[in-house]
């Protein structure tokens, strides 16, 4: 069973609208996985009927029992994440008692641990919730981080896990996964150990700049990675730039797709621009889609040196 | 004053935004201060093109541990929430690069043999780009956390009138770490189902931030009119539009500043500007003060 992870580096590049073609081009043979778990939006285009659906506790969480606390400020001072402050309500034996900013409290437990009174309790936090969904194009896995929650690399982890499973139990021969933008822990979570990477980038000066930063990213997890320019012709010498610049970081482009209004209009739509009669830049995507087939089959031949 | 740029989805603008905000105030000689807090892929620099002046590290915790003096008792597996220390065996493995440095390993270890010290995982390059003061974090490839250079980004934020910050996509750790503080948040989107999906998330965030707020919607024109419907209902105000244009785009894709490619766009950015700046005031004014 092979895994692809499309990724960009630069956000808005038009990852999610290229995997949700490939959904469609793969429709029957792959599992689909959302691992832009923070700003998921494949799902807006499959239209998933949910069918599992799971709360995801990524970590701990401190409270402060009002009612223990004596204010001495220990736990302010252990605190590395300035998430303890002192405007709670008093008690019988203090003015002020102290309290967690669940924002800022990174999970730490060590005010836990420290407090004398025993008046923090440190248990487990909802972080989110994932769901398992049936759409036309097969099964889907996706996520949703709760707002302002931490743990996203153990969510697209859990995604990832869940999305293996099934398509092994299925007898489906791939995971199709949509990435997040950046570099840092959502994107390794969601890259280590995959069979093949695809980076989707833009004409611009911005798509290459962080495409030599995703693909130094690649080389030093050892996944193999393909590239592609999307909405190429805003600039065309920046494409050929980007290709010649991928070339030298040992990544094989794998295609073009033309800027092409019917991408957003069949997103209005809640539909795949495969799936739309006659546009340009489907036929790009479905020349992508198999240039990037035959890398997948290829297998381990990808690694780049 | 700091104003906060930001979005649920990436690429939506917010570099163009931030960028040209920075410049239109540079050139009113204002005293003004761009941080780029997308710190996995700093873009502004590109546009703004500083000088850089000045490059300081970033650090950030992790334990040590003496082997001739652990006693193997283990506490320091117990309290590490992210198995980053642990105990195999006899002997004590450290994986820094799940180290969140709370400190709590080195503070429960009863026989004193783990003691604190610091790894680079990243760097703050500090520069001027005409009057505009620029402040960049760049993460190292292979690290997992950006917040901390994020939070090293804005504590090096020199003593501008006028702060700026560009924030990275998403609405967890690095996008909360870039905007909390700030006076003001302009959330970028574009009129799509999936900037208006993800713009829905940004505002969510920035409302348990509990800042003001405003919208700014980029490639007017493309889409549907569903986001403005969505600003309508939640009483958001949208402060500007900037039409789809493919001379923008291509500008944006040579480098160019918007407000210098297409000067026609720069009242927009002055406007948009004076807007925020009138509502951050507004708000902070005393109840029953005079206008």
């Amino acid at each position: 069973m092979k895994e692809l992870v499309v990724i960009s580096g630069k956000g808005g590049t038009g990852k999610t609208s290229i995997v949700a073609s490939f959904a469609a081009l793969a429709a029957g043979r792959a599992v689909l996985a959302d691992c832009d778990v923070d700003a998921a939006d494949l799902h807006l285009v499959l239209a998933p009927r949910i069918v599992r659906r799971e709360s995801f506790t990524g970590g701990q969480r401190a409270r402060i029992r009002p009612g223990h606390c004596t204010a001495c400020g220990k736990c302010e001072e252990l605190c590395r994440f300035d998430a303890i402050y002192s405007d709670g309500p008093g008690n019988g034996r203090v003015e002020r008692t102290f309290r967690v900013d669940p924002i800022a409290c990174e999970g730490c437990g060590v005010c836990a641990w420290f407090c004398a009174e025993g008046a923090i309790e440190f248990s487990p936090a909802v972080n989110g919730e994932w769901f398992v969904s049936d759409t036309r194009c097969g099964p889907l896995v996706h996520a949703r981080l709760g707002i302002a929650q931490a743990n996203s690399g153990k969510l697209v982890s859990t995604v990832r896990t869940e999305a293996r499973a099934l398509a092994e139990q299925r007898g489906l021969e791939m995971v199709l996964i949509d990435g997040s933008p950046g570099i840092g822990c959502p994107v390794i979570a969601s890259i280590t150990g995959a069979s093949l990477v695809l980076i989707v980038t833009e004409p611009t000066v911005s798509g290459l700049h962080d495409l030599q930063r995703v693909a130094e990213l690649t080389r030093h997890f050892a996944v193999p990675a393909l590239v592609c320019v999307n909405k190429w012709d805003i600039n065309p010498d920046q494409a050929l730039q980007i290709e010649s610049a991928a070339l030298q970081a040992g990544l094989q482009p794998a295609g073009r797709v033309r800027y092409d209004r019917a991408v957003t209009a069949a997103q209005v739509q809640g539909r795949a621009v495969v799936e739309q009669p006659g546009s340009a830049s489907a036929d790009d995507i479905r020349a992508l889609w198999a240039a990037v087939e035959r890398s997948l089959q290829a297998g381990p031949a990808m690694i780049p040196e | 004053m700091r104003i906060a740029i930001a979005s649920g989805k990436g690429g939506t603008g917010k570099t163009t935004v931030a960028t040209n905000l920075a410049a239109v105030a540079a050139r009113a000689g204002r005293d003004v201060a761009y941080l780029d807090c997308d710190v996995e892929e700093p873009n502004g620099a590109l546009f703004l093109r500083p000088a850089v002046t000045e490059t300081r590290p970033v650090r950030v915790s992790v334990p040590a541990v003496d082997a001739d003096r652990c006693t193997a008792c283990g506490l320091c597996g117990q309290i590490c929430q992210y198995s980053a220390i642990l105990l195999m065996g006899e002997q004590v493995l450290v994986f820094p690069s799940m180290c969140h440095g709370c400190g709590g390993c080195w503070r429960v270890c009863p026989a004193g043999a783990i003691t604190e010290t610091f790894r680079q995982t990243g760097e703050i390059q500090l520069g001027r780009a005409g009057g505009v003061q620029c402040v960049q974090g760049l993460l190292h490839i292979g690290e997992a956390m950006s917040p901390p250079v994020i939070h090293q980004v804005k504590a090096s934020a020199p003593p501008a009138e006028l702060i700026v910050i560009d924030a990275p996509p998403g609405t967890s750790c690095p996008a909360i770490e870039a905007v909390r503080g700030a006076d003001f948040a302009l959330l970028v989107t574009e009129p799509t189902p999936f900037g208006l999906h993800d713009l829905a998330l940004a505002v969510e965030m920035v409302r348990a931030l509990r800042l003001p707020l405003g919208v700014l919607i980029n490639r007017a024109g493309i889409g549907d009119s569903r986001t403005q419907d969505y600003c309508r209902a939640q009483r958001l105000d949208v402060l500007a539009e900037i039409p789809d244009d493919r001379a923008l785009a291509e500008a944006y894709s040579r480098g160019q500043l918007a407000c210098e490619a297409l000067p026609e766009l720069a009242g927009r950015f002055e406007r948009l500007l004076s807007t925020i700046e009138g509502r951050v005031r507004g708000a902070s004014r005393p109840a029953g003060a005079p206008r």
